[in-house]
């Protein structure tokens, strides 16, 4: 039990089968991996090999077909079964971080993170607050009143992830965050997470083609037609 | 944080054109209620003002408005010798269509029982009432007139004394007033031509009967003046209007007049009655359908702005469900704009129908009840039409946010 509060995610077993009949598409073949709190993680692989039906069944967004998924501790999944209310689970758990920023385009950049802890029960006072402290550490707080369209696309992830952040979550799931910017944005993103992972003691997951970054993280896993490859411990 | 309002700062001209849009679709719908409100003040505007407690007509007949009533003058005299009566007075009303300054003018003659009845009850914008048996009228501004102008109707010139304001007829033209006699005049001129022909068919037609053989001096008053000719029956009117004394009760008085077997009677309700469900019934109607189905167009129409709105923020919306967020939040989002479109539209309408139906050939009238309803059912249009949105906005899978 004491192993499994120190886990920010654990997966045992995962299958996920689209389709059917002579249709089928096996994505996910028994997948197992577990990942620690405060550690980052890189999960390689070619296009259409299950990285992002990984990173959508650990975010409660399209379950596996068998395997179970604890994240914190609580069983969260067993096959398509969800143990919890998703969006509850994921809003106080879970943080996304996609290619595109994916911010609300009528909000500033302060207000997406804002937003994100108001839909979690915080006052509005409080929300601002935290939000403008997550801006000033990631480096972005000049930018707090701007519109996503007035901010650069390595800002516009800096504001992302700041939102990800903002709810204190075990878990932080990120597709290909850098696949939009240049190897320098890129680079200092990848640099965040690392950051995020080790100060805010979340587990962060990466998707990424980027094998220009890799060194900042402490693993990386590789996937090949929804076989996850033995992990790559970082030497040193 | 109010997600709506933050997403109306940021589409400010986009959200203030539909609004617009919205606003003037909303005011046209206003406006076939003021002018349903008008066709119902116009049809009652005379019975209402006239004071009449009953109109005694011709006999079966529905008039004098919902159809013609011919009724000899001297009935007055009758009914007021009717126990209950306080006064009766003659009533003829007529509408006569004349070329004014090259342009056609419908005038509605209405006489005025005179010396009796010189228009005091008429509130004057202008001017005075009527002093004078012959030649002077009152004229409503609708018309166009002025005050002092001659204006030839038939073989005479009347003056214009006064200046009402808002007197018109049941098909929302001007009323004039005249004494009854100059309002008979009007209505039955004939021309000198007219009236040399029926004097010699009148001596034709008498010079074959046995009176016009054995009275040839009857033969020669035939071909003069009609005045000459005793026999001939006396002037005709339209409906002879009854005051009751204080305290009587109008339904008696009807009683003993309805004994008579040459005429009807009608309480004022019954009037009102007579013309609500007669001669306005089918425009009525027809404005009452028509408004109902501008309704639904803009019912449909806010349905179809919504949801277009819902569809540009499908993707801010898969991503507030993937970050967490309740239903309720997103819910909120749409119906908050939906009410708020339907509020802004809804003021829109009635500003620029402020501005604009005192500009238009018949009365529109707004009234405060039909404006709570309309508020009711803009407000139950917005709901019911954020529908269509929020049923889109809950079919987005948080998944979508990856597509």
């Amino acid at each position: 039990m004491q192993e499994q509060i120190k886990k920010a995610v654990e997966a045992f077993n995962l299958i996920k089968i689209y389709g059917s009949g002579n249709t089928q598409v096996h994505a996910l073949k028994d997948v197992s991996f577990s990942l620690s709190q405060g550690e980052v993680i890189a999960l390689l692989g070619p296009s259409g090999s299950g990285k992002s039906t990984l990173l959508t069944a650990l975010g409660l967004v399209n379950p596996p077909t068998s395997g179970q998924v604890f994240i914190g501790g609580v069983q969260v999944l067993d096959g398509p079964k969800i143990f919890v209310e998703e969006r509850s689970f994921r809003r106080k758990n879970i943080g996304f971080v996609f290619q595109k920023a994916n911010l609300i385009p009528f909000l500033d950049a302060l207000e997406n993170v804002q937003l994100a802890l108001e839909i979690n029960d915080v006052s509005a006072r409080q929300a601002r607050k935290r939000a403008m402290e997550l801006l000033e550490y990631l480096g972005i707080a000049e930018r707090a009143n701007n519109l996503p369209t007035q901010l650069s696309g390595g800002q516009q992830q800096r504001v992302a992830v700041a939102r990800a952040l903002a709810n204190r979550p075990n878990l932080i799931l990120a597709d290909e965050p850098t696949a939009a910017l240049d190897g320098f944005q890129g680079r200092k993103v990848m640099e965040l997470f690392r950051k995020v992972a080790h100060e805010q003691r979340a587990g962060v997951i990466v998707v990424t083609h980027d094998h220009r970054s890799l060194d900042v993280f402490d693993r990386t896993l590789q996937m090949q037609d929804g076989i996850l490859q033995p992990s790559q411990e970082k030497e040193g | 944080m109010n997600l709506a309002l933050k997403d109306i700062q940021h589409n400010r001209g986009r959200f203030g054109l539909t609004a617009l849009g919205i606003g003037m679709l909303l005011m046209i719908v206003m406006g076939m209620g003021g002018i349903y409100q008008g066709l119902i003040e116009e049809a009652l505007f005379l019975v209402n003002r006239i004071g009449a407690d009953l109109w005694v007509v011709q006999r079966n007949s529905r008039g004098p408005f919902a159809e013609v009533s011919r009724i000899p003058s001297n009935l007055e005299d009758r009914v007021k010798a009717v126990p209950g009566v306080l006064t009766a007075r003659r009533f003829v009303s007529h509408t006569i269509q004349r070329e004014h300054n090259g342009n056609p003018l419908r005038i509605v003659v209405q006489g005025l029982a005179w010396p009796d009845d010189k228009g005091e009850w008429l509130s004057l914008q202008a001017g005075r009432h009527i002093n004078s048996a012959h030649f002077e009228m009152i004229a409503d501004q609708l018309l166009g007139l002025k005050l002092g102008e001659k204006l030839t109707l038939g073989k005479d010139a009347y003056t214009i004394v006064g200046i009402t304001k808002g007197m018109v007829g049941q098909g929302g033209d001007g009323i004039a007033f005249f004494t009854i006699s100059d309002a008979l005049a009007i209505q039955l001129d004939t021309a000198a031509e007219q009236s040399r022909l029926e004097r010699e068919a009148r001596g034709g037609r008498i010079s074959i009967t046995d009176l016009g053989r054995f009275s040839p001096e009857l033969l020669e008053r035939a071909k003069g003046p009609s005045g000459g000719i005793p026999t001939l029956p006396i002037a005709f009117v339209s409906a002879v209007l009854v005051q009751v004394r204080p305290g009587v009760d109008p339904e008696a008085v009807a009683q003993t007049i309805r004994g008579w077997k040459d005429v009807s009677v009608h309480t004022a309700e019954e009037q009102r009655e007579l013309l609500l469900k007669g001669a306005v019934d089918k425009s009525r109607r027809q404005i009452g359908l028509f408004r109902t189905l501008l309704v639904l167009i803009s019912a449909i129409i806010m349905a179809l702005i919504l949801y277009t709105l819902t569809l540009d923020k499908v993707h801010d919306i898969a991503m507030l469900k993937l970050m967490g967020a309740r239903n309720s939040v997103i819910i909120g989002l749409i119906l908050q704009q939906a009410i708020l479109l339907g509020a802004i539209g809804y003021a829109v309408a009635y500003l620029l129908g402020q501005e604009l139906f005192p500009k238009f050939p018949r009365q529109v009238i707004i009234t405060e009840e039909d404006l709570i309803v309309l508020g009711g059912i803009v407000l139950a249009i917005s709901v019911l039409s954020s529908f269509l949105g929020i049923w889109k906005a809950m079919s987005v899978q948080p998944s979508d946010v990856l597509s």
